[in-house]
């Protein structure tokens, strides 16, 4: 893939079709779109039905749809987690931020059964609202603590994040009382598992959200100078950008999708589990904007190549859960495929095996 | 100091060629034993080149090095200290989170047992290190952690460092660029206390207060050349500048070598005449008037008054506080002291987006980490500081970021594929016009513009000199920084000349001459 691409580069051709070629050769998103391509190739081939959609009961089901739906909360994470990369940053706090934003919202619904004139109905503890409101302030907390800490403490983002990290899941227990709350309140469900129009509702809360995101970059300053930001904070200071108050907004922003992803999966699991909510989704997330093309240096990034690369992800899950490979080797052949993508990446790899076959 | 021992270091005609530039040609330098030698040249003449080389960092294309009179070629830094050379560098590179006694021993902890995997041996590290420091007459506890200590400590615990393997030869690479008055007379104590050991030191700095104040002997270099050898107390500042920049009046010997001398000849008498045409007195009210700013460590408190339509050149030699100055009034360093009016109001630089908002511009000298997004398109970088001052909400659409851009292309000449090209893959002219267009986009009142000419080739050297004059001209203020006298005689209407961390003169267009200036730059009264 790799080497046939590479002679095309830089070298717009005669006609406009081969033009139009080169520029698709030279599109960021090539490599981690054709990576999820051949995937999808890969099942089709192994997994029979794989493309088959049918509609039940008035809802899309299938492979596909499924896949879309569990990867949800890691494209939500990836949307932030991409704007913090890209100012040279990174956050790993996103978990804990998840099982947080959970425990809060299940715990101040949680849910209790009342006979209604001879009918049961289930009450929340807090009206909806304001529960779901709490859960994202927290999160917004969360994302202000983290943001000062990298940009006015100057704590290196790694260390910084890791703090939240690890005091975030504690507060969740605390929240939970170490307990797993079920909620028990029919209209929280339909966050993470209800549908609309056919469709299950969690992909509208993505959509939403990433075409906020996207008109928020490309449609105000905001892109710009997070790029600006990322890749020498030295100049764009001196360029009169108000480089901490950025860095502060897009690790909020992280935040804030990570709570929203916290909200998704409790109510799809219909509990909170402080333990395990979100454990090592900031490692998908970090993954996912790395398979998407965009540098851990910092810079040019790219959303939509994020939310590709959250579904490779799940992609390689389902496949290797429905291939029946034992959950034990799910690891070992996720780190292989990441390696190889991660590898076709690298300029410096390329190089080589340039040199190699010249 | 005698000439009758011989040097303990010899260097003869090394030349070093990369690629485009000729950094070192037949460059020497004689070491003696028990002498302070200093190392002087302008940005550029090829000191750190030659002291790399000297170090084992750089390999020379030709020449020789002869230490204690055996050939020498040392391929790495380790090697160059094991031979003898040892070097302290500009920054203190050691590390701040570890103690004195391991910064001093780092990577070659004393071992129990005189095995090299033998424990290690905690207590001989220690004393062994506060007797190294005592020999620079510190005394400290060498157990605390470096960061502890103030910088002036960190460059005594670098040499000690240094020491520590049987040096013969020490450089001194700017020690004390970020040390204050105190602090470089404790370095100067150590200095002297090493040469009366019969140490050889090399020396290198921007400072020529320092340089009368420790040398014994001083080479100068120029152009990648050895202008000269001179014992210190034969050489007046007067003659040691002129030679640093050569004559004023012989503009091919100060412009960067490399270049095709006649351009530069008829580039200089193009400019010269055109600006000799337009010469009335420039200059109404006081845009802006500092006084008495200051920085600790940094720069000595300095009144300044710029004009509206004024162009002020600052002159001095790298270091004497000029890019200093040009800081504190961009609020991109925060002053300790002083105050700042600007059109008759006093005001607050805090940051870089006060100075802005004031209408001051700043170009730094340091393009490529100061300046230029290189990553990031030539439009990107044009609207770059009209954004950041419109805010994140007020985005300028795509077509009058493409008119700003295009326009600005066609009007400084940027050469440039397209205006969606990398900045990073312009050359250096033309990635300082696209700077120059970022700052002009926002119409400031001033425009400080830190060495614009420094690595960019003559041509876009001489249009970017008439865009400035055109600009001053029209109104805008102008802080012209340049370490090329030549050039900022030619085009300034005022000049203040700085030396050492602060100004020591101010001369009107009509009482412009090489010899005062000159003078004023060296510390010697007219």
């Amino acid at each position: 893939m790799t080497t046939r691409a590479d002679p095309a580069l830089g070298k717009p051709s005669g006609t406009p079709a081969q033009a139009l070629g080169a520029v698709l050769l030279q599109h960021p998103l090539l490599r981690p779109a054709a990576a999820l391509t051949l995937l999808l190739v890969l099942d089709a081939m192994l997994l029979p039905g794989f493309f088959r959609l049918e509609i039940k009961d008035g809802h899309l089901y299938g492979a596909l749809v499924d896949i879309l739906n569990r990867a949800a909360p890691l494209m939500l994470a990836a949307l932030g987690m991409t704007l913090v990369i890209a100012t040279r940053g990174i956050d790993i706090s996103v978990g804990a931020v998840v099982a947080l934003s959970g425990a809060v919202a299940a715990t101040l619904i949680g849910g209790t059964m009342v006979i209604h004139e001879g009918v049961p109905a289930y009450v929340a503890n807090t009206p909806m609202g304001v529960a779901l409101a709490a859960a994202i302030g927290v999160a917004l907390l969360c994302g202000l603590w983290n943001g000062v800490l990298v940009a006015a403490i100057r704590l290196q983002p790694i260390v910084a994040t890791l703090i939240l990290m690890v005091a975030g899941r504690g507060l969740a227990q605390l929240i939970t009382d170490g307990q797993i709350v079920t909620v028990y309140y029919q209209p929280y469900f339909f966050l993470g598992s209800g549908y609309l129009l056919g469709l299950p509702f969690s992909l509208y809360v993505v959509a939403a959200l990433f075409t906020l995101t996207l008109l928020l970059v490309k449609k105000t300053a905001l892109g710009l100078f997070i790029q600006a930001v990322g890749i020498n904070p030295v100049a764009a200071r001196l360029a009169g950008l108000r480089t901490a108050t950025l860095i502060v907004l897009v690790y909020v922003f992280c935040s804030a999708c990570a709570g929203m992803a916290g909200l998704l999966i409790t109510s799809n699991i219909k509990s909170a589990d402080a333990n395990n909510a979100g454990l090592l989704l900031e490692l998908d997330a970090i993954l996912a904007v790395t398979l998407g093309g965009t540098s851990l240096a910092g810079g040019r990034f790219s959303l939509a190549g994020s939310m590709i690369g959250a579904l490779i992800i799940q992609t390689l899950t389902y496949t290797i859960y429905s291939l029946g490979v034992p959950p034990e080797v799910n690891m070992v052949v996720k780190a292989i495929v990441v390696f190889v993508v991660c590898i076709s990446q690298s300029s410096e790899f390329r190089q080589l095996l340039k040199k190699r076959t010249a | 100091m005698a000439q009758a021992t011989p040097p303990v270091l010899e260097v003869t005609g090394i030349h070093k060629q990369f690629p485009g530039v000729r950094a070192l040609c037949d460059a020497g330098l004689r070491l003696f034993p028990g002498e302070v030698h200093t190392l002087m040249g302008q940005n550029g003449a090829g000191k750190s080149t030659l002291i790399k080389v000297l170090t084992g960092v750089y390999q020379p294309d030709s020449g020789s090095v002869h230490l204690d009179g055996r050939p020498i070629r040392p391929r790495s830094t380790q090697e160059a200290q094991a031979l003898g050379i040892s070097t302290v560098y500009q920054e203190v590179n050691l590390c701040p989170n570890l103690s004195v006694a391991e910064n001093i021993f780092i990577g070659r902890y004393p071992r129990r047992f005189a095995h090299r995997f033998g424990p290690v041996d905690w207590r001989a590290m220690r004393r062994q290190a506060a007797e190294l420091l005592k020999r620079l007459q510190i005394d400290i506890d060498v157990s605390k952690q470096l960061a502890h200590y103030p910088l002036a400590i960190q460059q005594m615990v670098a040499i000690a460092r240094a020491l520590h393997t049987d040096a013969k030869v020490l450089i001194l690479d700017e020690p004390t660029s970020s040390l204050d008055e105190a602090e470089v007379q404790t370095l100067f104590g150590v200095l002297r206390r090493l040469r009366a050991e019969g140490m050889a030191i090399l020396f290198v700095t921007h400072f020529l207060e320092q340089t009368y104040a420790i040398s014994d002997r001083i080479t100068v270099m120029r152009n990648g050349e050895r202008e000269g050898e001179y014992l210190c107390a034969e050489l007046s500042r007067l003659a040691l500048v002129n030679k640093m920049i050569g004559a004023v009046g012989d503009t091919a010997a100060v412009d960067t070598a490399a270049v095709d001398t006649a351009a530069v000849d008829t580039a200089a008498t193009d400019v010269e005449s055109s600006g000799a045409a337009d010469t009335p007195a420039r200059g109404g009210d006081v845009f802006l008037a500092a006084r008495g700013i200051a920085r600790k460590g940094v720069l000595r408190p300095i009144d300044l008054d710029l004009h509206r339509g004024e162009l002020l050149g600052l002159a001095g030699l790298l270091g004497s506080g000029r890019t200093e100055t040009a800081r504190l009034l961009f609020g991109a360093d925060k002053a300790d002291s002083g105050s700042i009016e600007i059109r008759g109001r006093r005001v607050r630089l805090a940051n870089p987006r006060d100075a802005i908002a004031q209408g001051i511009a700043y170009c730094s000298e340091d393009r490529k980490h100061e300046g230029a997004i290189l990553p990031l398109s030539v439009r990107e970088n044009i609207v770059l500081a009209l954004q950041a001052r419109l805010g994140i909400w007020r985005a300028m659409p795509m077509k009058r970021q493409q008119q700003l851009a295009s326009d600005y292309v066609k009007w400084l000449g940027i050469k440039t594929a397209s205006i969606e090209t990398p900045v990073g893959s312009l050359s250096g002219g033309n990635q300082q016009k696209v700077l120059l267009a970022r700052w002009l986009a926002t119409e400031p009142g001033l425009m400080i513009l830190d060495e614009p000419t420094r690595g960019i080739d003559v041509r876009a050297k001489q249009e970017i000199m008439d865009y400035v004059s055109a600009l001053c001209r029209k109104g805008m203020s102008i802080l012209f920084i340049s370490s090329e006298l030549p050039e900022v005689l030619r085009v300034s209407d005022r000049m203040v000349v700085m030396r050492d961390r602060s100004a020591c003169g101010d001369y009107r267009r009509g009482e412009l001459d090489e010899t005062s200036v000159l003078q004023a730059i060296a510390g010697e009264g007219a």
